[in-house]
């Protein structure tokens, strides 16, 4: 409205600088978790091994939300639109080409790749809410999309498909559940450890330089156009990967599974997590697993005004989320170790 | 030729829908610089609010200003309790806060009203508007309400001191703070004023849709989509974002053969996004420069 024109002051920008060194755990706590998620598991009951399995693969799709947003400053609503196309790559190539369940792993991750990498393109001119109304879009055309009549003889239409679950192989002596879950810790570590590193790299201090400042990014000769897409093509084949082992863990896959509410629910797991932080994806990701279900057992009736206000309460208490608790408790044992 | 124009008389229609809760999202942004994904939950609440009353052998119109003004102070409520303690933090986190809003209103007022679905009186009457079968005399009203709302905030931003310093607040808060505008209030003002302008839109848009929990859910992303087309800085071009995005949308799903309702949406969405590809910055929305 006012005639002049708007001129966005340095310091103001949509995602906070996080240092690169602060993206991380350190490894005496890192050790701890891995022997935590490797030992519960051969003591607890099937249901929770499901659960826990669940807690991994959203972890990875809202670690997936964080290289892009936390790491090149891209905003994405779209999540839910690669997380199906993963899980239909998967179920497809199981249920019709009778291919093993861990390879068409690495097929969904391509194919995710090339279709993020292809998406970013046009959406390198959109910012801000511009690009997550287009990735919005992308997100509620994804279901309607599968619907589609002439993809029904492989998507399997509104029906969906079933997937088989895979038994242990090698004849060991675990459940079906136990086998997929230490399955998807592995492709988890494996991910985890590859996306540390990529922002560790060269490129991923590109990634941040972009986010920090596009135009001082591209002044000093990082490859705007190339680095934003990449990040794209990155984050959506990180989200295909859970979205396969989603598909496999779950045994159904279905256009009504992918729908705006689901890309919705990685954005608020990467908020509750910490924007930028990696490990954080995985509290975020327990966030949006556990959180609805105790607001379900408080209240049937309300359970979205429940979930809704404890929501509030964490964005309060933690308004930099789960990052900054993992802060907090790095000064308090810096002081520690002085005293 | 006669299909085209009903067809594009059947989109205007629709459009002042779109159009009307696009200025609603364009008033809170050009208050607040953020998308307020609860504004059409706030709109649905405020909308069962004169339900209610109607219910109680309140006249349509005492409802209807009885609404407005609790909506204004509902919105600036919203703001001071909620969100005003998240100023500081992150933009995102504000976003996810919106989210909870959204939660919150929505599954409340399912369980005050239940979703069952809800007729609502129109003070325009539905008969054929001159003659048209296509708009009716409710639609027509609904497009001069509209049109009156726009002027309306026209002269209000630009004659009179308190738009001119909520345009300052927005646009320049550090230099609007030292001429001595209270921006904190300016913002509490906007979500006022676009909580209103949303119970406006809810209360014109319950008569067609019905009125029920959920029924903001398709409007509101048709009236983002249009806010974003016309340009988020402009309610001039919010509002002809919203009919061109309406005529669009039913003129996709008659001439472009396999479209049925399924698609409807997808393609509305993709020609905006094509638009924005051109244009980044909407069609009447100010270019942002930015400073290194």
């Amino acid at each position: 409205m006012s005639a002049a024109e708007e001129v966005v002051a340095e310091g103001h920008q949509a995602v906070e600088a996080v240092p690169k060194r602060a993206m991380t755990l350190g490894t005496g706590t890192s050790l701890v978790v891995l022997a935590a998620l490797l030992v519960v598991p051969m003591f607890v009951k099937n249901f929770i091994i499901f659960q826990m399995t669940m807690l991994l693969i959203y972890g990875l799709a809202v670690l997936a939300l964080n290289i892009l947003t936390g790491g090149s400053g891209q905003f994405s609503l779209g999540q839910s639109a690669f997380y199906a196309v993963g899980a239909y790559t998967s179920a497809v190539l199981m249920e019709h080409a009778n291919l093993n369940y861990a390879l068409t792993i690495p097929i969904s991750a391509a194919v995710c790749f090339g279709f993020g990498y292809l998406f970013g393109k046009p959406a390198l001119r959109l910012s801000g809410v511009y690009l997550a109304l287009a990735t919005f879009a992308l997100a509620t055309a994804m279901p309607q999309l599968l619907k589609l009549n002439f993809l029904e003889h492989w998507t399997g239409g509104v029906q969906g498909l079933v997937v088989t679950k895979p038994d242990a192989p090698f004849g060991l002596p675990m459940s079906q559940d136990t086998w997929l879950y230490y399955f998807t810790l592995i492709v988890t570590l494996a991910i985890y450890l590859l996306s540390v590193n990529l922002l560790r790299s060269r490129s991923g201090r590109a990634f941040m330089a972009i986010r920090d400042n596009e135009i001082a990014a591209s002044s000093m000769g990082v490859n705007v156009a190339l680095y934003k897409t990449l990040a794209f093509g990155v984050s959506a084949a990180i989200t295909g990967v859970a979205g396969s082992l989603g598909a496999i863990a779950v045994q159904f896959v279905a256009p009504d599974s992918y729908t705006i509410t689901l890309a919705i629910s990685l954005f608020l797991g990467m908020v509750v997590g910490g924007v930028g932080w990696l490990p954080g994806s995985f509290v975020g990701a327990a966030f949006i697993i556990f959180v609805p279900n105790m607001a379900e057992s408080i209240s049937k009736g309300l359970s979205g005004a429940v979930f809704g206000v404890l929501l509030f309460l964490v964005i309060y208490l933690v308004p930099h989320g789960a990052r900054q608790i993992a802060i907090l408790g790095q000064q308090f044992a810096g002081k520690l170790k002085k005293n | 030729m006669e299909l085209f124009t009903n067809q594009v008389l059947a989109g205007i229609a629709t459009g002042a829908i779109y159009a009307c809760m696009a200025l609603a999202v364009v008033m809170i942004y050009q208050a607040i610089d953020h998308l307020n994904f609860a504004q059409g939950e706030m709109a649905m609440f405020s909308t069962f609010i004169s339900w209610q009353l109607m219910q109680w052998g309140v006249s349509y119109w005492a409802a209807f200003v009885i609404t407005l003004a609790f909506s204004f102070v509902a919105g600036i409520a919203i703001e001071r309790i909620l969100f005003k303690p998240l100023a500081k933090a992150p933009v995102l986190t504000n976003v996810a806060g919106f989210i909870a809003l959204f939660a919150i209103i929505n599954s409340s007022a399912g369980l005050i009203w239940d979703f069952t679905i809800k007729q609502y009186p129109t003070p325009f009457g539905s008969a054929p508007f001159l003659g048209s079968q296509l708009i009716s005399t409710h639609q027509a009203g609904m497009i001069g309400v509209t049109v009156l709302l726009l002027l309306g905030l026209y002269f209000f931003f630009q004659y009179t001191r308190i738009g001119l310093a909520m345009r300052a607040a927005a646009s320049v808060p550090e230099s609007a703070r030292l001429v001595g505008i209270n921006t904190s209030w300016m913002i509490a003002l906007g979500w006022g004023m676009a909580t209103a302008i949303g119970s406006i839109a809810g209360m014109l848009i319950a008569p067609v849709v019905f009125l029920e929990p959920n029924m903001m859910g398709g409007v509101l992303i048709y009236g983002f989509a249009a806010a974003v087309l016309g340009g988020l800085s402009s309610p001039f071009g919010a509002v002809v974002g919203g009919f061109l995005v309406g005529v669009f949308e039913n003129l996709a799903g008659t001439y472009i053969p396999g479209v049925g309702n399924e698609l409807k949406l997808p393609i509305a969405l993709a020609l905006i996004i094509s638009v924005l590809v051109v244009k980044p910055a909407g069609l009447f929305g100010r270019q942002i420069v930015k400073r290194v």
